[in-house]
């Protein structure tokens, strides 16, 4: 085992939110608490070789980052110098009370503290993911930069930015009441769902640099499970991001087109990947009580099933949208609904629920996509025609851009040699 | 004598292997195994999905008691386990509560979905 240094890397990634969020509990402060953990680090890559792992590396680095973090503290007041290396250490004698006393509890609430304030309501979007990516997975600002494509200097700034928003704000450092960790719970799983997005809306020249933003999000949902492993949405979350992860070796051609779930070779999906979707939504619908997360998990697993598109449920998929739909009354949960109504009741059916959708969702792509593909079903081309203009203009990424265009260029196709019929 | 060789390491570190990692890994471990099996004394071999994804049945005071998540305690020891083909978790945990109901003393069943079986052949 020592002769692979890698351990090391894994197991300071792995112990990261845990160390962390404790450090913050103890210094009430995000540089702090950071620059203890580095030190923490450095001494463990120094003395992990030598002696050979800890039992619990987390709490290793706990003990030692809060003692550096004092010599921190105490060295800038010009006091007592800094204990010698052995003391520190050799925790022989001082890892086993110390384990004792950090109790799950405690765990729990320090790593959900930290991801919380990462999504403060006063950060917009883009700082919370940027936060979260930088603090609790512990990605370098270079990495986070390469992620979002802006330059270094822009990513450090944007981070900066965030924390000093953090530090002006209030943040619950006691334990919290059962309603309030439910908040928080909430809080979290939205940000983590939103680390994923950014990973998984990328195109094709975006995608690969993106990606571990997705398994950055798979990660996060995991700890989270595993802190909180009664809680139905967030095995719904956990699910919905491995099902829906489990298709990106098929999502893009050659050509760095997106390729529908429909025409994607589904011996490309990731199948370990859906076997643990699907076991975590077996386990969470044993609570009888599915939340948005678990019921867009629950859909998923229906794509998932389905060997062939033309195997597909779309009668149940419509009835967990309109579960949905009750849940979190929303437009684009409308669009979604109207797409599986296409598939159980035709594009008629269909096009009467898109249509009074217009007003919302004027500016939104997949609006005009689906419009476009229901009337050209219809063969109304010159209707399907300005709907898929309407999309190629609203359409973010190249690749939606060619997926619509190509529509476009079939109708043209089609009504000249219609014309010349 | 058959021996069952149980597999330990931290699910964090394992977890965040990224795919080209783990199928390195795989690989490795892939070419042991096939020095084991063509000796003829390589029998079934699993790996288990994430804790994350198990349940636990517990004997409680009035009935079986399922908890999501792994088996916690530490003052029972792993005794024995089955491999079982089932279309839902509600099978298997009908599966475990007869075998709970035929067994004797509390004791806890800790269900966890398989991500790889392979069932190995034994010679003698």
């Amino acid at each position: 085992m020592t002769a692979d240094p890698s351990w090391i890397d894994d197991a300071l990634t792995a112990a990261r939110p845990q160390v962390v969020g404790a450090l913050l509990r103890y210094f009430r402060d995000l540089d702090a608490a950071e620059e203890a953990f580095q030190e923490a680090c450095l001494r463990a890559l120094k003395n992990w070789p030598v002696n050979g792992p800890p039992r619990d590396p987390a709490a290793w680095l706990i003990f030692v980052g809060r003692n550096t973090g004092i010599d921190a503290v105490r060295r800038r007041a010009k006091q007592a110098p800094m204990p010698p290396e052995e003391t520190v250490s050799d925790l022989e004698d001082v890892e086993t009370p110390m384990v004792e006393r950090l109790d799950g509890a405690d765990y729990r609430d320090d790593i959900l503290r930290l991801m919380f304030i990462c999504c403060h309501p006063d950060l917009p979007a883009t700082q919370q993911v940027a936060l979260a990516l930088r603090i609790v997975s512990g990605l370098s600002v270079r990495q986070i930069a390469r992620a979002f494509l802006v330059s270094e200097a822009a990513m450090e700034q944007r981070i900066t930015r965030a924390k000093a928003r953090i530090a002006r704000a209030d943040v619950p450092y006691e334990a919290p009441g059962a309603v309030e960790r439910s908040e928080r719970l909430a809080a979290v799983a939205a940000m983590i769902y939103l680390i994923f997005n950014e990973g998984y809306s990328a195109g094709v020249e975006e995608a690969d640099r993106r990606a571990p933003l997705c398994d950055e999000a798979i990660r996060l949902a995991r700890l989270l499970l595993r802190l909180f492993p009664t809680e139905p949405e967030i095995m719904g979350l956990t699910a919905l991001l491995l099902l829906q992860h489990s298709r990106t070796a098929a999502r893009f051609d050659a050509d760095g087109s997106i390729i529908l779930l429909e025409d994607q070779d589904r011996s490309l999906w990731n199948r370990a990947m859906i076997a643990e979707g699907l076991a975590l939504i077996d386990k969470a619908m044993r609570h009888r009580q599915p939340g948005p997360y678990l019921i867009q998990a629950a859909i998923a697993a229906l794509h998932a099933r389905a060997a062939k598109p033309e195997d597909t449920d779309w009668a149940e998929i419509e009835l967990l949208y309109a579960m949905l739909e009750r849940q979190e009354p929303s437009p684009v949960v409308t669009l979604n609904r109207a797409v599986a109504v296409a598939k159980v009741r035709g594009p008629e059916a269909a096009l009467a629920m898109v249509e009074p959708l217009e007003d919302r969702l004027s500016g939104y792509f997949y609006f005009f996509g689906l419009k476009g593909y229901l009337l050209m079903q219809l063969g109304r081309t010159a209707d399907a025609r300005c709907a898929f203009d309407h999309a190629i203009a609203l359409a973010n990424t190249p690749a939606e851009a060619a997926h619509i265009r190509m529509h476009l260029d079939r109708l043209i196709k089609e009504s000249a040699e219609a014309a010349r019929a | 004598m058959l021996y069952a060789i149980l597999c330990y390491n931290s699910e964090d570190v394992v977890g965040s292997w990224t795919k080209q990692e783990d199928d390195e890994v795989m690989a490795r471990l892939g070419a042991v195994q096939e020095k084991i099996a063509e000796a003829g004394k390589l029998g079934p071999v699993v790996r288990l999905l994430p804790t994350t994804a198990a349940t636990t049945l517990r004997k409680g005071r009035d009935g079986p008691l399922v908890i999501d998540g792994p088996f916690a305690e530490t003052k029972e020891q792993f005794l024995g386990f089955y491999v079982v083909d089932c279309e839902t978790l509600d099978e298997v945990l009908d599966i475990a509560k007869e075998l709970q109901a035929a067994n004797r003393g509390p004791g806890a069943y800790e269900i966890r979905p398989v991500s790889i079986f392979r069932p190995g052949a034994l010679t003698e």
